[in-house]
């Protein structure tokens, strides 16, 4: 049974659809990016696995059950963690606070959590006590990545972790992203930095206009001529 | 020396009871804007609500003090705290949810509030008469007349029973607050929620259980700055509706969503005040014989009349906002 299973998903904001019928699948063990141009619906996509928007039709299934429109704390509870792309740390609290928050709802989690959080992100121990709104743009990301995986998330969904950080950095989290997937967790992510992401995808969708075009292994999508000309740039 | 008495009563006892009642009062906007976003009118009367409750057991049980000690209004004042949060999350579900789950705009619930405001003094006027009561109902309001161990010191320093419950009262208050925001899970959420709700909800805190835990927070500290205003003077049902513009004041002053702003804002306001109204001509008696004649002390020396002691919080609240609109620690734009 595959760990993630959505089909023919239709949805959107305020009776407007976005989504026109999306497929995507992932299995326990499996990284999946989402690729795509702008407005495509990557991270409506993403919004709407997370119950963050109404779901109009199709099935999204965790584990098969079904988990369209439920509460987000329902979801949380169920094994998902999402990190949104923008204001993905709560600024004004200190880094420890932004990951006990992470794990609210299983407040017995929080020392074996933190410690294994700090073991994904060493940098973000050295600065547990500082507010997470001073940290460097790719720090405020492993923040908010560690918050999403206090409670022990079998999904993660992550929406452009790497959206205007340094070729250094996006490396370096895309490096945490396999860490934290060969830990067990399974990763769903949108992605702007399409080639690179894809290289470490098991598995890879490419949207336009609210509807699959392309769905293969990352490696075959890189290496399908028609994806390059149209999504990677040539 | 006893010019130095006179500057110690009109001016620190007096300025820091006017700045812990603000600041107190402060606190529960400010806890209110950090979580709901709207700027809560009706918290001047949830402090009269309180302030009431305790009037009505006090006048029950008039005697429940004695028995150990402390004034009756004192020993029912954890009850009255209990049913100003109990009407706090009552109002709450009745009026601003459905405003919330609406998704109005802040300035409907600003609205919304002011029509509870004119509703619980209405209630409250109906049930205590327009009148002023004494919340001492059958114990007698001790004052203490500190003598100083200097020569010629003959005014004593003056400060009442209800003045020092209200110090002490305060700096539990904010030293309770501070560590319920900063070591139990729930504080950290609401400051979670402070910062960022949405992402608090991806965290699975449920904001609506953060909601209630604000309400019952803020009508526990509008019961004790009500009650302890009230001792201090009399019971009116208007007395602290009359504050709540200073309040605000302090709130803003200290950095709207900031607890500990607006604890510093409502010193800030309350000593303004009293400083702006104080006679400084008492503090200058004593060089006034060696003074050219030319230069006669004029018979007050205060910056503005007792009679416009209400203006000096806008006044304060007006340089605020154009020079720091942030206020003092840097907090939310209203």
């Amino acid at each position: 049974m595959p760990l993630l299973d959505a089909r023919e998903v239709h949805g959107g904001y305020g009776g407007m659809n976005i989504l026109n019928g999306v497929d995507m699948a992932i299995e326990a063990d499996q990284i999946g990016v989402i690729v795509g141009p702008n407005g495509a619906g990557k991270s409506t996509m993403l919004k709407a696995i997370f119950g963050q928007l109404n779901v109009t039709q199709g099935d999204i299934l965790l584990r098969g059950e079904p988990i369209q429109n439920l509460p987000t704390n329902r979801l949380v509870e169920l094994g998902m963690g999402f990190v949104p792309q923008e204001h993905n740390v709560f600024p004004s609290l200190t880094v420890k606070e932004n990951l006990e928050m992470g794990a609210f709802l299983k407040p017995g989690n929080v020392k074996r959590m933190l410690s294994k959080v700090y073991e994904f992100f060493p940098p973000l121990h050295e600065k547990r006590h500082q507010p997470a709104g001073e940290l460097s743009g790719g720090q405020r990301q492993m923040v908010a990545m560690g918050r999403a995986l206090m409670a022990e998330p079998e999904l993660l969904l992550l929406d452009e972790p790497t959206a205007g950080l340094s070729p250094k950095y996006m490396y370096e989290i895309f490096d945490r992203v396999k860490e934290v997937n060969a830990a067990g967790v399974g990763i769903l992510m949108v992605e702007q930095n399409a080639k690179q992401a894809l290289a470490i995808a098991d598995k890879g969708f490419v949207l336009a206009a609210g509807q699959n075009r392309f769905t293969d292994t990352g490696q075959a999508l890189l290496a399908d001529p028609d994806v390059a000309k149209s999504f990677l740039g040539g | 020396m006893n010019e130095f008495v006179f500057f110690i009563n009109n001016v620190l006892i007096a300025g820091s009871v006017t700045g812990s009642i603000y600041a107190i009062g402060a606190v529960g906007v400010t806890l209110v804007f950090s979580i709901m976003r709207f700027a809560h009118f009706a918290h001047a009367d949830m402090m009269t609500f309180g302030a009431f409750m305790v009037l009505l057991l006090a006048t029950l049980f008039p005697h429940a003090g004695d028995v150990i000690g402390v004034p009756t209004a004192i020993v029912m004042l954890p009850l009255a705290m209990v049913l100003t949060a109990a009407l706090a999350v009552g109002i709450d579900k009745a009026f601003y949810k459905p405003l919330r789950a609406h998704g109005v705009k802040p300035i409907v619930m600003v609205i919304g509030s002011l029509g509870v405001t004119l509703m619980l003094q209405g209630l409250i006027r109906l049930f205590s008469g327009t009148g002023g009561q004494s919340l001492y109902v059958d114990d007698r309001k001790e004052i203490f007349r500190l003598a100083l161990p200097f020569e010629g010191a003959r005014v004593p320093v003056v400060i009442t029973e209800p003045q020092i419950y209200l110090f002490v009262l305060t700096l539990v208050a904010v030293i309770g607050l501070q560590l319920f925001l900063s070591r139990t899970r729930l504080g950290k959420a609401m400051r979670a929620m402070s910062d960022n709700p949405d992402l608090a909800r991806a965290s699975g805190i449920n904001t609506n259980t953060i909601v209630a835990v604000t309400w019952v927070i803020v009508g526990g500290l509008a019961a004790i700055a009500g009650t302890l205003l009230s001792m201090d003077v009399t019971f009116k049902p208007d007395l602290s509706f009359h504050l709540l513009l200073p309040i605000f004041a302090a709130a803003i002053v200290g950095g709207v969503g900031h607890p500990f702003g607006a604890i510093a804002g409502g010193f800030v306001v309350g000593f303004a005040e009293t400083l702006a109204v104080f006679n400084w001509r008492v503090l200058l008696r004593p060089f006034s014989d060696s003074l050219p004649e030319w230069l006669a002390l004029p018979s007050n020396l205060a910056f503005v009349g007792t009679e416009y002691k209400i203006v000096v919080p806008f006044f304060i609240l007006v340089a605020i906002l154009v020079w720091r609109p942030t206020g003092i620690f840097k907090g939310k734009v209203i």
